[in-house]
């Protein structure tokens, strides 16, 4: 498949130009880092930076997002476990994915991928990955019913990675940084 | 049903008078007075004490204004929060005061909701993504499951609060919107600076910092140009995401910076290459003002959410998705009806 980042006519050329290419360039390099990281991610068969396009394998599978309220709850935590482990892959390896919500991650034939590394960078820092992980609790929230789920990622991802303890306080000071008070699902 | 609003989270003060006329909104009144601090930014302390000099008089032009007795009103409607404390506490208190003396209802309403209410009634848009943009606020907000959720917002300083403190150290009287909008019309040479998206949430003080930096090294119209079309395009592609993620076709804008004529470009041209339907009310109403307080309150009042007087102590951190929006579902359950109606009478 293709993924081709389209000019938006909203924002002057400049800037365009600048997002689209510099989060195609991010997206295939954090894309092979992961896969370094030995996280699943698509296949990258080219890069097209005029033209910003990347070309890769197409999963033919399901987005978390669509299926994961319809499955019981054993499948619920399976994944959410999988899903922490692989964030802590991510982090311990110096990579941020920048848009983790259950939209940008797809089940295929019992593995699970990692897809949308535009808006991630490499990072070592605490915060960092803190924003990371407070976006997949918001995501949750905003968009599924079972509230244990990002627990239950941030339990694998614990076992998975030694700093889990420090990113769990930044997770909270990021809540209370929010402007008011913290969202109410 | 007339309702007297009373505004007072910031540094407007302001009396709207609305009537509910056949489900439609009427401006009787819309009066307000602002603060303008002589040096630096709003001091909450300042600013209480404007407003409480100001409101005898608003009150009185407002009631003159509507041409009505002050018999007439209904109901009283204030900003319960969010804002600065001393100026909500003065603002709660005339609204007090007037309640008891008239002997009508008083109710709390929520300023950010009251803005996207406001939008509502004065334009066509029914179920609309709200981008609201002020000095202290910059949310994206829309409604889902009988709240009004907040799906992207600012992680450090709202986007008017950006452009004031640039403004400020530029050498810019507050408020410094409308003259860095003149300004960024003179740029020609866009400046790449800090682009601030995680995933639907922005963060403004990144690009404040590197602006700062620039000042006196780059033509002043540059930095304009370029912080206003960086900090908009921003703006745009959370208010596009958010829209996305809700399935929702309508965008409206809320808020003082939603006067800026270059942001309802940018806004109108992503809703166009989306096929989504651009809002906009008239500057009057996106500013803070008396009237969105005033029609959010007899909406709130007609579906039973009367605030107790005991119970109209504000909230400074009170949060749009805190709101149980009552009147939405009493819409929905009208419109229903509507539709029923309309078809037995087809029928027969």
């Amino acid at each position: 498949m293709i993924k081709r980042r389209i000019r938006k006519g909203y924002r002057i050329k400049e800037i365009d130009e600048e997002i689209r290419t510099t989060r195609t360039k991010r997206e295939a390099l954090l894309m092979v880092a992961a896969r370094q990281a030995g996280v699943a991610v698509p296949i990258i068969y080219d890069i097209d930076l005029d033209k910003k396009e990347i070309i890769m394998q197409y999963i033919e599978g399901e987005r978390i997002k669509d299926v994961i309220d319809f499955k019981e709850e054993e499948w619920q935590r399976k994944i959410c476990r999988e899903i922490g482990r692989n964030v802590a892959k991510l982090h311990s390896n110096g990579l941020v994915h920048g848009d983790l919500t259950t939209s940008n991650m797809i089940y295929m034939k019992g593995k699970l991928y990692f897809i949308d590394f535009g808006l991630g960078m490499k990072s070592n820092e605490n915060e960092a990955r803190g924003v990371d992980l407070h976006l997949l609790m918001e995501a949750f929230k905003a968009a599924h019913r079972n509230k244990n789920l990002f627990e239950w990622v941030f339990e694998e991802y614990e076992k998975n990675f030694v700093e889990a303890k420090e990113i769990r306080k930044k997770i909270n000071d990021i809540i209370r940084r929010g402007r008011y008070m913290r969202r109410i699902t | 049903m007339i309702c007297l609003g009373i505004e007072g989270t910031a540094h407007t003060i302001g009396v709207g008078i609305v009537e509910k006329i056949n489900e439609k909104c009427r401006i009787l009144a819309n009066i307000s007075e602002m603060y303008k601090p002589v040096q630096g930014g709003i001091h909450p302390r300042e600013a209480a004490n404007h407003h409480a000099k100001y409101i005898p008089k608003v009150l009185k032009e407002g009631i003159e204004e509507a041409g009505i007795d002050k018999r007439e009103i209904d109901l009283i409607g204030f900003s319960i929060g969010p804002g600065l404390g001393p100026c909500l506490r003065t603002a709660a208190t005339a609204a007090r005061t007037l309640s008891l003396i008239l002997k009508k209802p008083i109710v709390g309403v929520n300023h950010c909701i009251a803005h996207l209410e406001i939008g509502r009634a004065l334009t066509d848009c029914f179920d609309p993504v709200l981008l609201y943009v002020s000095g202290g606020n910059t949310q994206v907000i829309a409604y889902m499951d009988g709240r009004y959720r907040v799906f992207g917002e600012t992680l450090d300083i709202g986007i008017g609060n950006c452009l004031d403190k640039f403004g400020r150290e530029a050498g810019i009287n507050f408020p410094c919107g409308p003259q860095i909008e003149k300004l960024a019309k003179k740029g020609e040479k866009y400046i790449s600076l800090p682009y601030s998206v995680k995933g639907m949430d922005v963060a403004f003080s990144g690009i404040l910092t590197a602006c700062l930096q620039l000042i006196k090294k780059e033509r002043i119209e540059d930095i304009c140009y370029s912080l206003q079309e960086t900090c908009f395009s921003m703006l745009a592609e959370i208010s596009e995401r958010a829209m996305a993620h809700t399935e929702k076709e309508e965008i409206l804008l809320g808020g003082g910076v939603a006067c800026n004529k270059r942001l309802q470009e940018i806004i109108e041209k992503m809703a166009f290459e989306r096929n989504a339907k651009f809002y906009c009310p008239p500057a009057e109403f996106l500013v803070d003002n008396g009237a969105m307080i005033a029609w959010n309150a007899i909406l709130m009042y007609e579906s039973g959410m009367e605030t107790k007087l005991e119970e109209t102590k504000i909230k400074q951190n009170y949060r749009t998705d805190e709101v149980e929006v009552k009147w939405r579902l009493l819409e929905e359950e009208q419109k229903r009806k509507y539709i029923w109606k309309d078809g037995m009478e087809e029928k027969s």
